[in-house]
């Protein structure tokens, strides 16, 4: 404790950083290739390669399986199947995941029953990945075929109430007033049914796991394309009674998820059950085929029941929604509850049901029920604006939610209106004649339409560690996950912002079960909840190093609590007088410590939960063009206003909701996984028949973020865009497309046959 | 993917000497077809002719006022070479509507007549299919089929051939050149592809060994009126759900000679020559360009109603001929409707 200094810096780093619209800090690795994805991870020994064996039918029993046949072949190590797969964990539980829905989870290769098609039958382990897929292209298995069922229209017989049993489950709200008498009683009145089939989340990097045996006792570093290595890593340890050690799962980027990574897939469970029997390094990569066999956004039914009085104010409003799920799990999502977040109406009715079929269980896919909700309703919203008279527009504001109407629960903040009217403001909205097929370009018809959107502001339990070594560089970890959200940036900003160093000083990690725990990375929870925990370690830092600033002699910051202190560009001030400052370099040579440590955490406020609303909102305008002699659409310009608290980048976030925006387009305008009913398969199992928008089909996108200052939803202000960006997208088209030619169509996706 | 081996011929005969001397198979052009179907398991060769340094990537002018297309040029040298874009803008265009540049860059002219149907049940090996296994059914005849067939069509088979460039092809008349066993011979374009009757398993006329080595233009090209008009869910990477490709001579607004050829709608590029002869010495109108749509679609079977199936292409279909008609005589628009300009940025 020998020198202090008090004079103000003379050369001033930029700390300011949080709320800056700044690259990526992951960008530079990822286009040079220097960022390694789960199946690009070299092992300490020799790799062996093991290939899956998908089922050919949706419904029997394996009654043989030939291996004897394909092990001859030189090269090739082992077969593994139901016929001899190793003794593992006996209970249900041990199988449940962070994501599960209730029932029973898929356990591979554990029976010769087949539930669905394309189920993994086998696991072919041979020297080289060429070896392994031509030998389990010679497998002769022998199946007893039963007749399946993957119908859902012929299904909904067969329907039954949404259990209970996945985390963050929704009930359907309970229903007011009287809905039946309401709708007849009404002058204005419209009902609705609507229809989207499978669609599957597509991310680019194929699901792969390789696992490097490292040959001290049962450790394994596990290299996993996953939304959440923490999850992955609980999994493994109950069904292989492994440690924490033994099990380390790592994933430090991820090519794409959109839900799919949510859940262990069943390559890491064939990985690691190969390595344990083997011991022995293995990679494991499905196909792009294979890759429709775990998981979709569910074929969904809905029914829709809208009147209003003559003031165009909604009287009653009815929302029913049936969709798939597995013989084995009850997968669920909220579907239905946000007509009743977003519209106040005196008599309400909502139902939600389930029916099984011989399918994988559906799968959370972005925005899970309420890009689907949101069609429904959105459609619905516009037809029944129409039906009572009203400008759609108008009509949203007119029939606004100033509280959450299902538990007359204050919202933590809803912007919303300002969305509807900066969006509108943008779009031009006051120059649409509201007259279907009025508006013309050339020999095109031309189609305005709106829609609104809504999704949970939610946080989850999350830790993180800060380590700010002798040399002033920051390092803050969290077991999250970066599926090309922005996370590596954002969190980097918020320990940035929080201690007041450059963004250079300051690295961030994420993606090892080695790091403070974090959970999956879905739900537009993480910036919320991760960058919580990474602003409580660096905080801990920060007193730290304050006390260390005051036992230095003549502390210019004597007696300065750490509430009324700052940390800016390098240096702690005082908030009274902010020529009373020390540079954080000066405090950590005068205190001689290697390294300062804490660890930082955050977590859901109870109580706050129980007294408010929590949502994100966002407005959507869309321009189409239609040619209705051909029924091609073309969506030529979007603007998406969005309402969700603090933008912690806007540069990443802006991306997100271009993401969402042209994800919305996808549903609205070309995604379907035709499902064989007789084959009881999906068809369109590749990025050629399975569509999604190429460059040539985006044209202009405006984001908008309205800010909202929002304390009680998040300690940092912040409610995520992962999700919102997608809503209201398809409903918006699907309107202009009525705008632009008269015609409601209510079945996705709105291709060109559909307006023949 | 079985083992192969792998034979890199200099010269067109050898190259054929080399196939015809191994059993099971196959040339191996830029292999963006084949690859692919060896990876899924579905052709299984175990010898493969490289073709790669074959003499037959030139594209040269006949004394007949013709064209030559080198079976090995690639899809994009044939689409950018100066005489195919001035002469020949219909099968420029077309060749430009299909796939992707990387794809357009590898792919050559003879695999492209060559590639194999993309009916979903065809690249399944789990699914009965009598293109891929002779006998097995076609699960395409009641499942999803929206990229399947309504013209053209038998109970065996309702798969479409995918090729965009192939559907000019088939409307400039082209003539194929092949060298097999025993010699060169040539092959009228509409006598090249072949409907499936009951042996879906065929999708051309070439013999065993034969070889494409080059396609022959006739001299007149349509560079005044002509249209590729290609329908698709998408505006690129996908495969055609109706595409037209028309070449008119025309005197004032009287149609002197016509040819037309549609994909997506059947197991071969759909040429109607009565049709086409409905419309010359006509005066060009929306009534005769309906009357011929009409004529194309009159035998056509449609396999499902709904969106997942394909009788929508029918009424698609007609649409899309009457629509390619107008824009080859007016010559009012000759790009790409699905390639779409803002025209409000």
């Amino acid at each position: 404790m020998s020198q202090t200094i008090a004079t103000p810096p003379t050369v001033r780093l930029d700390s300011d950083v949080l709320g800056k619209p700044i690259s990526r800090t992951d960008g530079p690795a990822k286009v040079s290739g220097a960022a390694k994805y789960a199946a690009e991870f070299g092992v300490t020994g020799p790799l062996w390669y093991g290939y899956i064996v998908s089922s050919p039918i949706a419904k029997g029993k394996i009654t043989k399986i030939h291996a004897d046949e394909v092990l001859a072949i030189p090269g090739v190590q082992h077969i593994f199947s139901h016929e001899n797969v190793p003794s593992l964990a006996w209970f249900d539980r041990n199988y449940k995941d962070d994501v599960a829905p209730g029932g029973s989870p898929f356990r591979p290769l554990h029976e010769p029953e087949i539930l669905f098609s394309l189920q993994p039958v086998a696991l072919v382990v041979a020297d080289t990945f060429e070896l392994a897929r031509y030998a389990a292209s010679v497998l002769r298995i022998e199946y007893d075929v039963e007749k399946h069922n993957t119908d859902l229209e012929a299904s909904i017989g067969e329907a039954y109430d949404a259990p209970r049993g996945k985390t963050g489950f929704m009930p359907p709200p309970k229903p007011k007033g009287d809905m039946d008498k309401a709708y007849q009683e009404a002058p204005h009145k419209i009902a609705g049914e609507y229809i989207h089939r499978a669609q599957h989340q597509n991310p680019m990097e194929m699901f792969a796991t390789t696992v490097d045996w490292l040959g001290d006792g049962k450790k394994m570093k596990i290299y996993d394309k996953t939304q959440g290595a923490p999850n992955v890593q609980q999994y493994l340890m109950k069904i292989f009674s492994l440690s924490t050690d033994e099990a380390r799962v790592i994933s430090k980027f991820t090519g794409g998820g959109f839900g799919s990574g949510l859940r262990p897939q069943y390559q890491v469970f064939l990985a690691v059950m190969a390595a344990l029997e083997l011991k022995h390094s293995i990679r494991v990569v499905m196909t792009r085929t294979q890759m429709f066999s775990f998981g979709h956004r569910p074929h969904t039914l809905q029914k829709l029941r809208l009147a209003t009085d003559d003031l165009g104010q909604i009287q009653a409003l009815e929302h029913k929604a049936l969709h798939e799920t597995s013989q084995f799990e009850n997968y669920t999502e909220t579907i239905v509850n946000w007509a009743g977040v977003l519209y106040p109406s005196p008599n309400t009715n909502f139902d939600y049901q389930l029916a099984k079929l011989d399918v994988y269980s559906p799968l959370d896919m972005r925005a899970p029920g309420a890009a689907t909700g949101s069609f429904a309703l959105e459609s619905a919203i516009d037809e029944m604006a129409y039906a009572a008279n009203v400008d759609p527009l108008d009509f949203r504001l007119r029939n606004y939610s100033y509280e959450d109407p299902i538990e007359n629960k204050p919202f933590t903040s809803k912007r919303l209106d300002d969305c509807l009217h900066e969006g509108a403001a943008r779009f031009g909205w006051d120059q649409r004649n509201p007259e279907p097929r009025s508006m013309r370009d050339g020999n095109q018809l031309v189609g305005w339409g709106v829609a609104a959107g809504c999704w949970d502001a939610s946080m989850q339990k999350a830790a993180a560690k800060a380590v700010l070594s002798a040399d002033g560089h920051l390092t803050v970890s969290s077991a999250t996950n970066d599926q090309g959200a922005g996370t590596y940036v954002i969190m980097t900003q918020m320990a940035a912002q929080t201690l007041g160093l450059p963004m250079k000083q300051v690295t961030f990690n994420l993606g090892d079960t080695n790091m403070p725990a974090a959970p999956v990375q879905g739900g537009s929870w993480t910036a919320n909840s991760v960058g919580a925990a990474v602003k409580d370690a660096c905080q801990g830092i920060g007193k730290k190093l304050l006390k260390l600033a005051q036992k230095m002699d003549n502390s210019p910051l004597a007696g300065v609590d750490f509430e009324d202190a700052q940390f800016v560009d390098g240096y702690i001030r005082a908030n009274e007088d902010i020529t009373r400052s020390v540079a954080i370099a000066d405090i950590l040579a005068a205190s001689g410590e290697e390294k300062i440590e804490a660890d930082g955490k955050a977590g859901p406020n109870p109580i706050n939960m129980l007294k408010y609303s929590m949502h994100s909102h966002n407005a959507v305008f869309v321009e189409v063009k239609v040619d209705e002699d051909l029924g091609t659409i073309h969506v030529t310009r979007v603007v998406n206003a969005v309402a969700a608290g603090r933008i912690m980048n806007p540069k990443t976030a802006r991306s997100q909701v271009l993401g969402g925006t042209v994800w919305g387009l996808s549903m609205a305008l070309m995604e379907e996984t035709y499902l064989n009913n007789e084959l009881g398969r999906f068809m369109n199992h590749n990025y050629a028949e399975y569509h999604i928008p190429v460059n040539a089909d985006i044209h202009k996108i405006d984001v908008i973020f309205v800010e909202e200052q929002d304390d009680i939803a998040s300690p940092i202000g912040v409610k995520g865009v992962g999700e919102i960006g997608m809503l209201g997208v398809a409903a918006a088209i699907a309107n202009a497309v009525y705008h632009a030619t008269g015609k409601r169509v209510r079945e996705l996706p709105l291709t060109s046959d559909k307006l023949l | 993917m079985n083992s192969f081996t792998l034979t890199q011929a200099t010269a067109t005969d050898e190259a054929v000497r080399d196939l015809t001397s191994h059993d099971g198979a196959a040339y191996l052009g830029g292999g963006t077809n084949l690859v692919d179907l060896m990876k899924y398991n579905l052709e299984r060769p175990t010898h493969l002719t490289s073709l790669g340094l074959l003499p037959l990537t030139d594209i040269t002018s006949l004394p007949d006022g013709g064209l030559r297309l080198g079976a090995l040029a690639t899809n994009a040298d044939t689409a950018w070479h100066p005489e195919v874009e001035k002469r020949y803008p219909l099968l420029s265009q077309t060749i430009l509507a299909g796939a992707t540049p990387q794809l357009r860059n590898v792919a050559t002219n003879g695999g492209n007549l060559n590639q194999r149907t993309r009916c979903y049940y065809f690249y399944d090996l789990a699914t009965p299919c009598n293109k891929r296994e002779p006998g097995s059914g076609c699960s395409a005849l009641t499942g999803p089929n929206r990229v399947c067939g309504v013209l053209g069509t038998s109970e065996s088979c309702i798969a479409t051939h995918p090729s965009d460039m192939c559907v000019a092809l088939a409307a400039l008349e082209a003539v194929v050149r092949v060298q097999g066993p025993d010699g060169e011979r040539t092959i009228k374009f509409e006598d090249y592809h072949r409907l499936p009757g009951d042996h879906p398993e065929k999708d051309n006329t070439l013999k065993p060994g034969e070889l494409v080595t080059a396609i022959d233009l006739p001299e007149e090209g349509y560079a005044d009126h002509f249209t590729y008009l290609k329908l698709r869910d998408r505006s690129s990477y996908a495969f055609a759900l109706v595409s037209v490709a028309v070449g008119l001579k025309m005197n004032g607004n009287t149609i002197e000679k016509a040819r037309f050829a549609l994909g997506g709608v059947a197991h071969k590029p759909w040429r109607d020559q009565e049709a086409e002869k409905m419309l010359e010495g006509q005066t060009a109108s929306p009534d005769l360009f309906r009357q011929v749509a009409a004529k194309v679609f009159a035998e056509a079977k449609g396999y499902g109603e709904d969106s997942l199936h394909n009788s929508f292409k029918i009424e698609l279909g007609k649409r899309a001929i009457v629509r390619a008609l107008k824009q080859a005589t007016e010559m009012s628009q000759v790009v790409n409707p699905n390639v779409f300009l803002n025209s409000n940025p």
